[in-house]
């Protein structure tokens, strides 16, 4: 059967757009955690980009979601943040928290209506400090959050139980989750003059 | 003088009080309407306004050109495969690429589920609730919902106690006052016409379509691989058929294809169809909203039934162009051509050498240049009122021959009509038959929402007639799926130009590329919300959502549910032709009355 049909005991789901930015740190989030650690069956990684509603498929039949991406609390550029459970939909409600909302917030409640999934929930975001270069990618700052965004990540995963183990030899073409081509150092090494 | 009147006939009206009604869209993205309405608040002026897009050559330039799908598929995260299809298409007519008849098949096969879903969700999710008042849904009562429902249609889930259920849960999630989905909206407005139990039908059927949408979008999983995003590639598809089992997509697979196409006729004729006939038949007299729809029609034509065969007679849905309301000629249209299609910035933040002068896409700029008119209230990044008579959106204007377009479901299916395709004339004659209306009735708002439901049903009855034919051609042995001859660089010309066309759920989506040397020397989109969100034009012809609202009253002027109406019936898509650039920007639609 497609993968589509399968319960997921994990979705840890990358929101945002690679083309706008430090809109791109749940993407390469998701793609540096595949890079480099393994999961057992039950454990979706995902490049969610910017879907919506096409994403209700999978958000609806997950029990966890652990999502990364690019949030607006106000804070200091490239300052990291982690709520959990039902914080997530009371923060989104209150003050417009990540660039997707109106999209994303759409798909937990639409989930929450239809299923009662995701059971429990965790995002790990980053306060960007710009979206508006098209083409660009993430700035020095957000960056350097990636690495603290991917421990909070392995100890929520850790919390909940989720076995994973660090990859013993490197990532194959295969077991990308996102085509090649728009991988972070191709993305940047091909950027336009 | 506030009184005009525009070169495509329309008389514009600035005196009175203006509405300002920012962000519209409930997807993502900015649309900005303004209008001025007058003393008994009908709409006389109207403006639209979108915020920042940046041309596609900012991302493209010097890339390999079988990379420009990936890339254009995460310019819009709602129409994905259609942005990566048109790109595929554009790489192909460059080099000269015949593809094989499987990847033309899952190709249509692909778009006729992109259409089925996303005309599905956005009926039930984004537009149904501009005519269904999900509150009122709350009074109805269960026995006569079902006798109600049962009057319609035989679907199965229509007893007393489902919509006594549906309600409860309703209840449960108002009271708990998360109300999500549906809390961007005016609930208890006058202009909702529907008694509560036709309400409490249509909110079951907003849960039964969230829960079955799920299933359509299984089609791109099994075609297209990793989805949220599909695969796809130049020269065909990148997946693989093994009847027998062994790896690729198998008969397990197809059969569940199979089954889903079936289940999507049934509920898309037994739950979408006679929602909205029975919405309609409540908004009869609100006859709103045509604009350029009885004037200015475009459709490029999309679903060639013979691979590789791009003339209309090969079409499932045929296109071309409707001038003037004349629906006794199609105008044939050539995206080559440098007069047809072309895209001016008079009225756009963007700069041209001559900005009398329109561009066709081959030769498309992109060189922003944000300014506010003379008569513009506020600051660049507060900006309160915009002068129309200025530069005004980073929307850019096309024009077909010099004329506005408007483009989507309802624009695909004037033409067809006016081409005379059978099946298109039987469903449009037949509705309006049982709604008791003219022809001249779908020129307006729920026509537009009328065609894209009737087009739901069509793409999925097409679907079957697609999977069936692609079935044939595997049993008969052919399971070729890509043409690999010119994948190599080295077999490409030093320099070509190429465009691709697909009929996006939206409309006319257009793709042109310039390749040199093997890389991309220019890239640019015309996608169909720059057409129906487009400014005005150097001459001032307006665009289809400005011609849209012109004379529609509205009950209360701080709540524009008239004019979310109007522009949703368009599926407003602001992500590719736009993006959020206010990180606090307002979570809700705010209205401003000055």
């Amino acid at each position: 059967m497609p993968d589509s049909e399968e319960h997921i005991d994990t979705l840890i789901l990358g929101i945002g757009n690679v083309l706008w930015a430090d809109e791109g740190f749940g993407i390469r989030c998701v793609e540096e955690l595949n890079a480099a650690y393994e999961f057992p069956d039950g454990v979706r990684l995902m490049d969610g980009g910017t879907q919506g509603m096409f994403l209700l498929p999978w958000v609806s039949r997950a029990s966890r979601l652990l999502i990364f991406d690019a949030i607006d609390f106000g804070l200091e550029p490239g300052e990291l943040r982690v709520i959990r459970d039902d914080d997530v939909p009371r923060y989104m409600g209150a003050k417009k928290v990540s660039m997707h909302q109106t999209g994303f917030q759409e798909v937990l409640a639409s989930a929450r209506l239809l299923s009662g999934r995701p059971e429990r929930l965790a995002l790990i975001g980053v306060q960007p400090q710009q979206l508006d270069d098209y083409g660009g990618s993430l700035r020095p700052c957000v960056r350097a959050r990636i690495t603290e965004a991917l421990a909070e990540a392995c100890g929520q995963l850790r919390d909940w139980g989720v076995d994973y183990r660090q990859r013993e030899r490197p990532l194959q073409a295969d077991e990308r989750i996102g085509p090649g081509e728009l991988e972070m150092q191709s993305y940047e090494t091909g950027r336009p003059l | 003088m506030t009184e005009t009147t525009t070169p495509n006939g329309f008389k514009l009206d600035t005196s009175g009080q203006r509405v300002v009604v920012d962000p519209i869209c409930r997807i993502e993205g900015h649309l900005r309407i303004e209008v001025n309405v007058d003393d008994n608040n009908v709409i006389r002026n109207a403006v639209s306004t979108g915020n920042m897009w940046r041309g596609l050559e900012v991302i493209l330039k010097g890339r390999d050109p079988r990379d420009a799908w990936a890339f254009t598929e995460r310019i819009c995260g709602v129409c994905t495969g259609v942005h990566a299809l048109t790109s595929v298409r554009a790489v192909e007519d460059a080099l000269g690429i015949q593809i094989p008849a499987n990847a033309n098949h899952i190709r249509n096969l692909m778009m006729l589920a992109q259409h089925t879903q996303d005309h599905l969700v956005h009926f039930y999710h984004l537009h149904a609730l501009d005519w269904v008042d999900v509150v009122s849904a709350l009074k109805a009562d269960p026995r006569a919902t079902s006798e109600l429902m049962q009057s319609i249609t035989s679907w199965p889930k229509s007893s007393p106690g489902y919509f006594r259920d549906v309600q409860a849960r309703l209840k449960r999630f108002v009271e708990s006052g998360q109300l999500g989905p549906f809390s961007n909206a005016y609930w208890g407005s006058a202009a909702y016409k529907l008694p509560p139990e036709a309400n409490l039908m249509a909110v079951s059927h907003y849960l039964e379509a969230l829960d079955f949408q799920r299933e359509i979008v299984k089609i791109h999983t099994i075609f297209g691989g990793r989805n949220p995003h599909p695969n796809w590639v130049v020269g065909g598809m990148p997946c693989s058929f093994s009847l027998d089992g062994t790896g690729g997509i198998n008969m397990e697979w197809l059969n569940l294809v199979s089954s889903i196409i079936d289940r999507s006729i049934e509920f898309i004729d037994k739950v979408y169809i006679p929602d909205l006939k029975a919405i309609a038949s409540f908004y009869k007299e609100w006859t709103y909203g045509g604009g350029l729809a009885g004037k200015n029609l475009l459709s490029y034509g999309e679903y060639p039934d013979v691979a590789n065969d791009w003339s209309q007679e090969n079409m499932l849905m045929p296109g071309g162009a409707i001038i003037g309301g004349d629906l006794s000629k199609v105008h044939e249209v050539d995206l080559r051509d440098p007069e047809q299609v072309q895209e001016f910035v008079a009225h756009s933040w963007y700069t041209y050498p001559d900005e009398n002068q329109g561009l066709h896409p081959w030769d498309g700029i992109t060189e922003p240049h944000f300014e506010l008119g003379p008569n513009a209230k506020g600051t660049k990044t507060n900006i309160e009122q915009l002068d129309e008579n200025a530069k005004y959106s980073f929307i850019k204007a096309p024009r077909w021959r010099g004329h506005a377009m408007e483009v989507g479901p309802l624009a695909r299916y004037v033409v067809a009509y006016a081409r005379g395709e059978e099946e298109i004339k039987d469903q449009v004659d037949g509705l309006l038959h049982d709604l008791g209306l003219p022809l001249p009735a779908i020129f307006s708002t729920l026509g537009r929402t009328a065609a894209r439901g009737l087009e739901c049903s069509w793409a999925a009855h097409k679907m079957r007639y697609v999977f069936d034919n692609m079935m044939a051609n595997l049993k008969a042995g052919d399971t070729a799926t890509a043409n690999m001859d010119k994948w190599e660089p080295e077999t490409w010309p030093k320099v070509t130009k190429g465009v691709g066309h697909v009929e996006a759920p939206r409309g006319a989506l257009g793709h042109w590329i310039h390749i040199k040397d093997t890389k991309i020397e220019n890239y640019q989109a015309v996608v169909p919300t720059t057409w129906n969100a487009s400014p005005r034009d150097p001459k001032g012809n307006i665009g289809a959502y400005e011609a849209a609202l012109l004379g529609t009253p509205m009950v209360d002027a701080e709540q524009p549910l008239e004019i979310l109406r109007t522009i949703h019936s368009f599926d407003p898509c602001l992500a590719c032709s736009t993006h959020v650039m206010t990180p606090d920007g307002e979570e809700l639609t705010t209205v401003k009355v000055r």
